[in-house]
């Protein structure tokens, strides 16, 4: 984790580095070459690089990833972090409602195998995995807000806000999902300890939910894991369709104006949050699965 | 064993109409039809993608009280929606194919050389795959895009050299296990040079999973630039990109559906196409996957 938090720090120094000369995008036109060199050497950029990226990390390590030059030079990290929980929220709704629709829909997959229930399940879920999230937002706004006129189109005041978003961006983890929980019971209900809990005269029922599943869960748990990354990059894109205001809207507005201190700290910001939520994602398979351990 | 060990013994063999599924037809003719559409644009199109005519702004689809003249109406400027999906079809396939190319030379080469040498040239690669593998990859698109400036050329790049982690962590993962067999310590114990092996013995053997990365690739490459242009960050005008379309046309949902509905549907057939192909090469080529 701390090596690939490091790798994209530098990527991220390096990148901004090639994007040009901050100086010359802070300074009037008509600036003197002494006034350069002055703000220059004010910004350490008379330095060698390797030495601004060492100035740089451990001024982030402090918590000071640099002022944004488009919010009148406000510190960029409460810019960030304020605008944090709305992402969150719609990563975990979006979440929640993949949930909701893959494991049902899974199971009933997994258990009529190749009836009706399957064929219709599994049809549904690629086409949700063909759908870009933000043309079903767009699709979910022209039903719902357009025509219907049942939820609001944009913005983030209350719950209605958020059904569509979610909805949207949660639409093609549910496929993922589905088609996964599919596959992984039937892994299972194919295993020998699953035929024998049937010997033994335990009801059908009992043997689905009680052993199949929780082992089935492993590897959606897996997923479900990776999902929230996948999430979070979604929201960079949902966001736009509903102007919810996270840090996906700030990102692109922010690299629209070039305010790149600010496109720094979300790409950092949420890295960081994608490596915790990976790391919760490890600890919690040993509350699944007691075979698993940590030392 | 036989004793011509250097025909290598896990490649498989690949019968394309053996046990194929009706989807994989479907998807087969899809891509098909697209890559048609893509390379006889100007014979597909109807009018001029870029023609615009106030007087017709717009137009709805010609069953919805439209002519048949603009089958899928026209814009706010009123260029006609037909022609301009054709011409993006253009972007949208060159983007998927040049971007996964250049994305498996780079992971191809970098999981050969990991694998197979190991030592710090793997660490340092793998250290690479991690760190662009921990954080939403569009994050990096929108800086990268940001940084070099939209266009054509600078997406394919940003493209191939953010999303060769896949190829590589699957190649090397293959040379781990292949490097073991007997016919490569034999060209090993034989004298061969390390390039050689690799390329005449090693790499014939990965290109099935670099095969199936490939088509499920382009896929989530199409997508990937459709949502890039939507931000405005794709391929800049007068190219004609759906994501672009779609943008423009969510501005006008309440008076004209029809500009955010036919791009989605265009971006999404052409994909399910891909995945109904992509699943079906993977089903063949990987026998870890079912």
């Amino acid at each position: 984790m701390v090596p690939a938090l490091f790798g994209i720090t530098l990527l991220v120094f390096l990148l901004v580095r090639v994007s040009g000369d901050p100086v010359v995008l802070l300074l009037p036109e008509d600036a003197t070459q002494a006034q350069i060199d002055q703000l220059r050497t004010h910004l350490g950029l008379d330095k060698p690089v390797w030495e601004q990226y060492v100035i740089y990390v451990s001024q982030l390590v402090q918590g000071d990833f640099g002022l944004s030059f488009r919010y009148s030079n406000r510190p960029v990290l409460p810019l960030v972090l304020e605008r944090l929980p709305a992402t969150l929220e719609l990563a975990a709704a979006a979440m929640v409602i993949a949930i909701l629709i893959s494991f049902p829909a899974g199971l009933v997959s997994a258990l009529k195998k190749n009836r009706w229930p399957d064929t219709s399940a599994t049809l549904l879920a690629t086409l949700g995995e063909a759908m870009p999230n933000f043309w079903l937002g767009i699709m979910l706004i022209l039903l719902f807000s357009v025509n219907l006129q049942w939820l609001p189109v944009s913005g983030r005041e209350g719950w209605q806000n958020l059904v569509l978003p979610a909805l949207a961006l949660g639409a093609s983890s549910a496929a993922l999902l589905t088609r996964l929980m599919r596959t992984s019971l039937l892994e299972v209900l194919s295993q020998d300890y699953i035929r024998t809990a049937h010997a033994k005269g335990i009801r059908r029922r009992v043997v689905v939910l009680k052993h199949a599943v929780r082992n089935a869960s492993i590897s959606y748990l897996t997923v479900l894991g990776m999902q929230f990354a996948a999430l979070m990059a979604g929201a960079v894109v949902t966001e736009q369709v509903f102007a919810w205001p996270g840090v996906g809207l700030l990102a692109v507005q922010a690299i629209n104006s070039r305010d790149m201190a600010v496109v720094q700290a979300v790409v950092i910001v949420v890295a960081v949050i994608v490596m915790v939520a990976n790391l919760l994602v490890d600890l919690l398979y040993t509350l699944v699965d007691p075979r698993i351990q940590y030392t | 064993m036989s004793l011509t060990a250097s025909t290598s013994p896990t490649r498989r063999s690949f019968r394309p109409l053996k046990g194929m599924r009706p989807t994989v037809l479907i998807g087969l003719l899809l891509i098909a039809a697209y890559v048609l559409m893509a390379l006889f644009a100007p014979l597909v199109a109807p009018v001029d993608p870029a023609k615009t005519n106030l007087v017709n702004r717009l137009a709805p689809p010609a069953w919805a009280g439209g002519t048949m003249e603009h089958v899928l109406g026209t814009d706010q400027l009123g260029r006609d929606v037909l022609s301009r999906l054709v011409y993006g079809a253009r972007i949208a396939l060159l983007v998927g194919l040049a971007g996964v190319v250049l994305a498996a030379l780079i992971g191809v080469t970098l999981g050969l050389v990991s694998g197979y040498f190991g030592g710090w040239v793997d660490t340092l690669v793998m250290r690479l795959v991690d760190t662009l593998m921990s954080v939403p990859n569009i994050l990096l698109y929108l800086t990268a895009l940001g940084v070099f400036g939209p266009s054509l050329l600078t997406l394919c790049l940003v493209i191939g050299f953010i999303n060769w982690t896949s190829f590589a962590r699957i190649v090397r993962g293959e040379v781990l296990t292949v490097r073991q067999r007997e016919y490569v310590e034999a060209s090993r114990a034989s004298g061969q040079f390390s390039w050689k092996i690799l390329t005449k013995h090693i790499l014939p053997n990965v290109m099935g999973p670099v095969l199936v990365v490939v088509t499920l690739n382009i896929a989530s490459i199409i997508i990937l630039e459709a949502s890039l242009s939507f931000l405005g960050l794709g391929v800049q005008p007068p190219a004609v990109t759906w994501g672009r379309m779609l943008a423009e046309g969510r501005n006008y949902l309440a008076t004209a559906w029809w500009l955010a509905t036919f791009p989605g549907v265009a971006i999404s057939m052409l994909v399910l196409g891909l995945i109904f192909v992509g699943d079906w090469v993977r089903d063949r080529l990987d026998p870890r996957a079912r």
